[in-house]
């Protein structure tokens, strides 16, 4: 369950810190000791009163009671669902786009993947795919990522996946698709206009944190079970990137060509068309890259809802607990993240590369795409013609040996390391999460609140107080008080724990090139294998406990935070390290009093990325013990009677989810400042 | 650039010549859409299939399930010529399916008065369509090694005794009752209050925590108590054995607070839509006269879980070694 909000590249402040370092040092340090202060006696206050106070206010619920709030939603959605066939909104509005989505859906599936009606395969076969997607991503980025589109796509073939990984692959386009058709133009606006921007923020973070299960079995009841619920579910998590990224990217055009386009007589239009669009291009595409990612990511989610494709493998292989399966199917999954993620990138660069290439080049690469074009039809046509081109050939056999050696791998796991993994457990449980879950669950709900609202304000200044003091009042309007506070307690544990790990792995990244090299697939890899995956092994580790889904959070979390420490870590400097070194400081006090303290900015970054990621995994926590609010909402999902209060504890990770955004981003704010 | 132009040129060419030569190579080989490829559809065009149509079979996530919906929808394909589109979704999905015509039959049900009286009763936009022949137990269960090392454990009067042996990092220093996923119907919470336990319901949150932790209990001889159900195909992995609760009698569940009784038997039953129903076709027949035995089902989940055939291939494997059953629900 990958719901993440996935940040903009916000670029990092100039660097002007070393001019001015020497000066500004003294009052930072004076005002950080304060600060530092009021935060610890803000602590010991809390401390000294739970003692007194423990257990009284807690406002606790039980896991089926419900309060009034979570009734009326059940009852709304049921009225929903009884009117659906009689309501004019449902008759002329939904089920028309409704009918537009499905059939968009219905037509790339017919191409790639599904067999239409009088054919028992689809239009185009596997090798017109291959050569349409070697094509493309020949002609928008390079040879390379070609090879490598073309190779990841066999591969698909070789592991038996063929079909299902043009399911999600058609899915993924269509979400795309729809999701772009709207986002570039939403992005635009909030580009230009200040205060569409500032509409539209909050609906961003509402779509990106709100756990998909909240709203996969109400979108049944609007478009209902099929094509177009999935495509809208998808929509729904990945446009926001692209809004967000589009929005930066005409944001950061230089003022001063703007104005020259101006004085040169455009009128808005032609200097949006010709100034604006041409010179964010390079960025427009990296919002389309996190939009097909997060496309991705959420399409296997779907499988929930009876989407085709590699979804419904994991899912179905779980139900037999049988791991290789599952595992094949993530790491098909894996392998069209990678390509797709790689081809976007090279377009993007492209985008750049291609207005500075001489003209002779440029003719000669005419003739070649359209020789390219001219192969690409020929391998479709074969495709459409003939079996051998249109059913990938053999059964598959490499996906069972990834198979049977995921299985051993995971049994070997099992076997030889479950006695120490129960130690660690253990100790970790009761010396800090215990210790701290009961701090914020048996204190009064007031004064958590006054905490948080007291932490928000002295680390974001006032306005993130207000936000935190907002945020705290509507989660104790949602009813699952106690439950989000036991959440809240796992949570920022994960956080911690994720960023020890970002910090030591990011920091020999940014040191070591070689060490980026090696670790950075890794991390691609673990960002974009579907949780549900790594789980069973996990669940053999550590049983169904908070701890398991802490692991499960951090796995997903850590590898953002390591990228961003990791190029915070390289930002700095060389020239500064150098009089470091030369100044007589080994690598330790290298890392801890140049390098670290320098990226600070990055480090912040890293901590509101670890958090929000840690959140996103919250629902899959409540797949393997996490109880509190994850359970929650997979209990709404599943049962009628409590669809509310899920709806209701979807609603408090977002809270949550908000407050700490602000108040990491004031906080940022501040010591870049 | 010169060189670079050199390599293009060079690529050019080579792209030529591979697609003259696929197309040369490719003149050869069968062509999609003849009757060697397309015989799986035309067989199905015969004369029963405009009878039939389609048959969309919801199938809910847990391997008993899957066992009876691929039979059903094998000889719905075989015998009567539908075209079947099985629908992988959560009960609760699937039952509000029946309002917009997406899901046709539900063919295993347990219980959910709740869902009952919501779709059948009030929206009436779905009916009974008889008894399934499976009997569903729920209840609690331990792992095989903890019955035979103490088999007074198996009464409940005793579990008390064991409290802290079941205490574990998540249970608050009570012993931990462990429940699975939300979508099945528990009494558990009630129960533990009811009985005046020493336990805590843990929530693991889905079948697959709940499996794996009676697998790892069973193996590492561990101590572990919670929720489960048969037929199940881990039963035949692991058989985990039943702790008696206070015998269930008509009525003693009626009040979910006050539950103190075990879990009544269920008898499973299918649902199809009302429409469906109405609708004359002879997957609905089938979907009404199929019924089978715990044993029945458990082979077929067996063939999906351990020996991990295809649903396709499980439900074929069965259908042909038992044609006299078969017979009886298509005729």
């Amino acid at each position: 369950m990958t719901v993440a909000m996935e940040k903009p590249p916000v670029p990092e402040p100039p660097q002007q810190e070393t001019d001015t370092l020497t000066e500004a040092a003294p009052v930072a340090v004076v005002r950080r000791v304060s600060r530092r202060m009021v935060v610890g006696a803000i602590l010991v206050v809390w401390l000294v009163l739970f003692a007194v106070l423990r257990g009284t206010h807690t406002l606790p619920l039980a896991a089926a009671d419900l309060t009034g709030l979570h009734r009326w939603l059940n009852d709304a959605n049921d009225s929903i669902g009884a009117n659906r066939n009689s309501n004019p909104l449902f008759l002329y509005f939904f089920n028309e786009i409704r009918l537009v989505i499905d059939n968009l859906v219905t037509l790339v599936q017919h191409l790639i993947s599904q067999p239409s009606d009088s054919r028992p395969l689809p239009q185009i076969g596997w090798l017109g795919v291959v050569g349409i997607a070697g094509f493309v991503s020949w002609a928008v980025g390079n040879w390379r990522v070609a090879l490598l589109t073309v190779a990841g796509f066999v591969f698909f073939g070789l592991q038996g996946l063929w079909q299902e990984s043009m399911d999600t692959l058609a899915l993924t386009l269509s979400a795309v698709f729809v999701a772009l058709l709207f986002a570039i133009p939403l992005g635009v606006w909030a580009g230009l206009s200040n205060r569409a921007n500032k509409i539209m923020t909050p609906f961003l973070d509402f779509m990106q944190t709100m756990p998909t299960m909240v709203y996969l079995a109400p979108l049944t009841l609007f478009f209902l079970i099929g094509g177009a619920s999935a495509t809208i579910a998808t929509v729904v998590y990945a446009a926001p990137p692209a809004i967000r990224i589009t929005a930066h990217a005409i944001r950061s055009v230089p003022e001063t060509t703007v104005e020259a386009a101006d004085s040169l007589g455009a009128t808005r239009w032609q200097s949006l068309l010709k100034v604006l669009l041409p010179m964010s291009k390079r960025t427009v595409v990296m919002g389309v890259n996190q939009t097909i990612m997060a496309a991705l990511a959420m399409v296997t989610l779907a499988a929930l809802i009876d989407a085709p494709g590699l979804g419904k493998t994991v899912f179905q292989a779980l139900q037999s607990l049988d791991v290789g399966t599952a595992f094949n199917a993530g790491l098909a999954i894996v392998v069209m993240a990678i390509v797709l993620d790689r081809v976007t990138t090279a377009a993007s660069a492209r985008a750049e590369a291609a207005r500075r290439s001489g003209g002779r080049l440029l003719a000669w690469r005419r003739q070649l795409v359209a020789a390219g074009a001219v192969v690409t039809a020929v391998l479709v046509y074969l495709s459409h013609t003939y079996v051998w081109a249109a059913e990938f050939p053999g059964e598959g056999d490499v996906g069972s040996s990834v198979a049977s050696a995921a299985d051993t791998a995971s049994t070997w796991v099992q076997d030889n390391l479950s006695g120490l993994t129960n130690a660690f457990r253990d100790a970790l449980t009761n010396g800090l999460l215990n210790p701290f879950q009961t701090l914020l669950t048996d204190s009064p709900w007031w004064l958590v609140g006054a905490v948080l609202v007291g932490l928000g304000a002295v680390l974001g200044g006032w306005r993130s107080g207000v936000t935190t003091a907002v945020c705290v009042g509507l989660l104790v309007a949602t009813g699952v008080w106690s439950d989000a506070m036991t959440t809240l307690a796992s949570t920022l544990v994960a956080t911690v724990m994720t960023l020890l790990l970002a910090v030591v792995v990011g920091v020999w990244m940014g040191r070591s090139p070689l060490a980026d090299r090696v670790i950075r697939p890794t991390l691609d890899a673990a960002q974009v294998m579907p949780p549900f995956v790594y789980l069973v092994p996990f669940l053999a580790l550590f049983g169904a406990t908070r701890f398991t889904a802490i692991v499960a959070a951090i796995v997903y979390a850590a590898p953002v935070a390591m990228k961003i420490i990791a190029d915070g870590i390289r930002n700095v400097p060389a020239t500064t390290v150098e009089a470091a070194t030369s100044a007589g400081c080994d690598t330790w006090q290298i890392i801890t009093k140049v390098q670290l303290p320098m990226a600070r900015g990055a480090l912040t970054l890293a901590t509101n990325q670890g958090l929000i990621y840690v959140l996103s995994m919250v629902v899959v926590g409540g797949l393997v013990g996490a109880g509190a609010l994850g359970y929650d909402v997979v209990a709404g999902f599943s049962q009628g009677q409590l669809y509310g209060k899920g709806l209701a504890a979807g609603l408090a990770i977002v809270l949550l989810g908000v407050m700490f955004d602000r108040i990491t981003q004031a906080a940022a704010r501040r010591t870049s400042a | 650039m010169a060189r670079q132009t050199t390599q293009w040129r060079v690529g050019a060419a080579g792209m030529a010549v591979l697609a003259l030569t696929l197309t040369l190579t490719a003149c050869g080989g069968a062509k999609v859409g003849d009757t060697s490829a397309g015989s799986g559809s035309s067989g199905g065009s015969g004369e029963s299939s405009g009878k039939c149509g389609t048959f969309n079979l919801a199938v809910n996530p847990w391997v008993g399930y899957e066992a009876n919906a691929a039979v059903v929808a094998y000889v719905a394909e075989h015998n009567l010529g539908c075209k079947v589109t099985k629908k992988d979704l959560k009960e609760e999905i699937a039952w509000q399916g029946f309002g917009t015509g997406e899901v046709d039959a539900v063919i295993e049900n347990w219980g959910h008065d709740d869902l009952r009286k919501k779709y059948i009763t009030d929206q009436k936009t779905a009916v009974e369509a008889g008894v399934t022949g499976n009997e569903g137990l729920i209840g609690w269960y331990v792992p095989p090694w903890l019955a035979k090392a103490h088999p007074d454990i198996l009464d409940w009067n005793n579990l008390d005794k064991y409290a802290a042996k079941f205490k574990t990092s998540e249970s608050g220093g009570k012993g931990q009752l462990l429940d699975g996923d939300p979508s099945f119907v528990t009494n558990d919470e009630a129960l533990v209050k009811n009985l005046k336990l020493d336990f805590k319901v843990v929530y693991a949150g889905s079948e697959t925590a709940l499996i794996q932790s009676f697998r790892k209990a069973e193996k590492n001889k561990e101590w572990v108590i919670g929720y489960f159900y048969e037929p199940q195909w881990f039963m035949s992995e692991v058989p985990l054995v039943k702790v008696k609760l206070p015998e269930y009698k008509a009525g003693c569940d009626a009040d979910a607070e006050k539950i103190a009784c075990d879990y009544p038997v269920y008898k499973l039953d299918k649902i199809v839509s009302a429409k469906f129903a109405k609708s004359g076709s002879p997957a609905y027949d089938l979907v009404k006269n199929f019924t089978w035995t715990n044993d029945d089902q458990n082979t077929v989940a067996k063939y999906i879980a351990e020996d991990k055939m295809t649903p396709e291939a499980a439900a074929k494997k069965w259908v042909e070694a038992n044609k006299a059953k078969v017979d009886a629900w298509v005729n």
